[in-house]
């Protein structure tokens, strides 16, 4: 089973959807016993960072996320669940995060419309992980954003938007992605899918 | 790198495809789902479900039909149309809707767009801003309707615009009602004068009539171009509005540049 955490923000449907139609089990979990023994653990996220934050320890599923890192178990964070991963973020300057990735997540810079709202092109930094294998030649991805996860050693793909800026994240057994992979057509599905292929060894 | 997104619009009137969408091959060719799923096919960026429902029983359909494309399309879904307030909002969207398009509402009362923004954030709040031009002479200037387009507000398109922009909208959709219907091409005067006005992204919309008017609309500022029957009566493809754009040298998503994932799209 993959645990989709559902804190009470927006449409999780979609990423739920989205991994069974690329052949997973998952499930929406409201607590964090839910969550335990899953294979894999998505955290998903829209709206402000201090809200979500803020749900997100109210809901309890902070301790399901950590306890995933803990153990290893393959977890993927996508749009404000990357950015909750860091220490903080420049839109809530009082709202701490999970505090997994070192940093703080920054505001777009002014010379580009805020949000990104479009599609983009993923330039692949690390095209051997297994997150991003197999997306094809030209990998075109779903962006809704006005903030975004620092530079660090740990990006495997970024999109040019004022700069390059960080689209896919990787630290051991975790990934993070900016864009909606559940919102991307065929190449976030085939992410997805790797995401899954990832949870379930062969 | 800024893109251009190409956008079918789709008239849904108590979960029904209204306005004749004309597809060869398919066989439910007025089912909102089965008609995004084939505009998914042909690489669309996004689809928009315009809800005309009058009735509340017809709502319910309209909600079970964002819900059933929300399990096959997997490209954002925004849902205008008869979105009153915070709860109209929260049932589209919990059923699959990324973002809700709001209009005579907002006028008659602007705080509900930040309610929504509140609540689940900027980027699922468009507003809809249908624009006349006013009669007179010099700098030419444009008025909000409501109510379908039937109600003149009195309130300055360009100026609403900015005022949205300020209480948390995420994108605007913007249709010349001068146009709408004619094929005559964008108002491009008022795309160009929202553009300036605010920071936030504008899709225009209303008069699109051949793949030269996307172009234009795409070189007076649009982020991104909608359209409805030159793609519903089979004229265009998605594909081909791309091509024309990639040509005249607007970046956008390749078409069906990867092979889907998982068990074959089925039109049922």
């Amino acid at each position: 089973m993959l645990a989709v955490l559902d804190y009470g923000i927006g449409n999780l449907r979609s990423a739920q959807k989205a991994l069974e139609r690329v052949g997973a089990d998952a499930r929406l979990v409201t607590t964090a016993a839910e969550a335990r023994g899953a294979a894999g653990v998505v955290l998903p996220g829209v709206g402000a960072f201090g809200a979500c934050m803020a749900a997100l320890r109210r809901s309890g599923l902070d301790q399901a996320a950590y306890a995933a890192v803990e153990a290893g178990t393959p977890f993927l964070g996508i749009c404000v669940g990357m950015q909750l991963l860091y220490e903080g973020s420049e839109e809530d300057p009082e709202a701490s995060g999970l505090g997994i990735l070192a940093g703080r997540v920054q505001r777009l810079p002014d010379t580009v419309k805020r949000p990104q709202m479009q599609w983009n092109r993923l330039e692949l930094r690390r095209p051997d992980d297994p997150l991003v294998a197999d997306l094809g030649p030209d990998p075109w991805v779903y962006f809704v954003h006005s903030y975004v996860a620092p530079p660090s050693p740990g990006l495997v793909a970024v999109c040019d938007y004022g700069g390059p800026q960080a689209a896919v994240v990787a630290a051991p057994k975790l990934w993070a992605t900016q864009f909606h992979p559940e919102k991307s057509g065929p190449v976030g599905l085939a992410l997805l899918a790797n995401f899954v292929r990832i949870a379930y060894p062969a | 790198m800024q893109s251009v997104r190409v956008i079918p619009c789709l008239d849904v009137d108590a979960g029904r495809v209204v306005k004749g969408v004309r597809f060869t091959g398919l066989r439910e060719a007025g089912d909102p789902a089965v008609l995004a799923a084939e505009y998914d096919a042909q690489g669309a960026d996004e689809v928009v479900f315009l809800d005309i429902t009058a009735s509340s029983d017809g709502r319910d359909t309209m909600v079970d039909a964002v819900r059933r494309t929300a399990e096959q399309v997997f490209i954002p879904l925004t849902v205008g149309g008869g979105i009153r307030g915070v709860d109209d909002a929260r049932r589209m969207l919990r059923a699959g809707a990324d973002k809700v398009g709001v209009n005579t509402a907002a006028v008659q009362r602007p705080q509900l767009v930040s309610e929504i923004a509140g609540e689940f954030g900027a980027q699922c709040v468009v507003v809809a801003i249908d624009a006349r031009r006013r009669a007179g002479t010099g700098e030419p200037r444009f008025e909000v309707y409501t109510h379908g387009g039937r109600r003149a507000s009195g309130v300055d398109a360009v100026e609403w615009a900015a005022r949205v922009e300020a209480l948390g909208a995420g994108e605007i959709l913007l249709t010349s009602m001068d146009r709408d219907g004619t094929r005559d091409g964008y108002d491009l005067e008022l795309t160009g004068a929202v553009v300036s006005a605010c920071r936030l992204p504008v899709v225009a919309s209303g008069g699109v009539g051949n793949l030269d008017h996307l172009v234009e609309g795409a070189r007076h500022g649009a982020d991104a171009v909608l359209a409805a029957s030159i793609f519903h009566f089979g004229e265009h493809t998605v594909a081909e509005a791309k091509e024309r754009l990639s040509g005249a040298g607007f970046p956008v998503r390749p078409p069906a540049a990867y092979p889907p994932v998982g068990p074959e799209r089925s039109a049922s």
